[in-house]
């Protein structure tokens, strides 16, 4: 295992607001490594989309703590980490489907895996119901063409 | 966030800023507002100014042409950037005839 050659931990209430935040400080996290604009737009889409299913479903509107570690690598692998301690999902497989969506009446159009995974190189979920979910979504920047 | 011009039975919604879950609600609750008095033969939904978005996006064009297929109209998305493009082909809103 290759060793972090950057890291941050972030904790921040469940609150609509802060996924602008998290994606913002996700931002700052990764510009040292001179991303190409999408890139970027890639890893902060792919953030919101974590950190909005940790609000919307994970505590289901509750009050609840979202836990973001972030780690780059010196081959330019980040590595982001968004956990919550919500509600957890009962089927990951089922939840990943394009499309499927359990907040339907919220307009959600079922698609943040599916943007995730787009966007991003490997993401991995982890999650127990009851106890909570862990997705890692992970990226290599500079592989970009910049086209 | 949003800003709304009605010309010839169209009514063009500017949407600036950032699009997610926190201010898409914010967003539509301006769209329909403008829709359900106007009653415009088409909304077109102009994204110029939007500098980020995410799938909450693609629910909010989705809702509006709900909406719009209540009211008798259609939907237009139009002036999106290339980086908006990439999300919305993931929504299969393309085939659909919405996207300019």
């Amino acid at each position: 295992m290759k060793q972090a050659v950057n890291e941050m931990k972030l904790r921040f209430p469940s609150k609509s607001c802060n996924e602008a935040f998290a994606r913002g400080a996700v931002s700052a996290f990764i510009m040292h490594l001179d991303p190409t604009v999408n890139e970027l737009s890639d890893l902060k889409t792919a953030v919101s989309e974590a950190v909005t299913n940790c609000i919307v479903h994970g505590y289901r509107r509750q009050s609840g703590m979202i836990f973001l570690d972030g780690k780059i690598f010196d081959d330019g692998r980040v590595l982001l980490k968004i956990r919550d301690k919500g509600c957890g999902i009962e089927d990951v497989a089922q939840a990943m489907q394009p499309l499927f969506t359990t907040a339907a009446d919220e307009e959600r159009a079922g698609l943040g895996f599916a943007v995730m995974q787009s966007f991003c190189d490997k993401v991995r979920v982890k999650s127990a119901p009851g106890k909570g979910t862990t997705v890692t979504l992970e990226k290599r920047l500079g592989a970009d063409d910049g086209a | 966030m949003v800003e709304t011009d009605y010309t010839n039975h169209i009514l063009t919604a500017y949407i600036r800023g950032e699009i997610d879950h926190d201010s898409a609600a914010r967003i539509r609750v301006e769209v329909d507002g403008a829709a359900q008095s106007l009653r415009p033969r088409l909304l077109r939904l102009d994204f110029g100014g939007v500098s980020f978005m995410d799938s909450s996006g693609i629910g909010l064009v989705m809702g509006r042409c709900r909406q719009m297929q209540l009211l008798g109209g259609t939907v237009r998305v139009v002036n999106y950037s290339d980086n908006l493009r990439r999300i919305f082909v993931l929504s299969g809103l393309e085939g659909l005839g919405v996207l300019a």
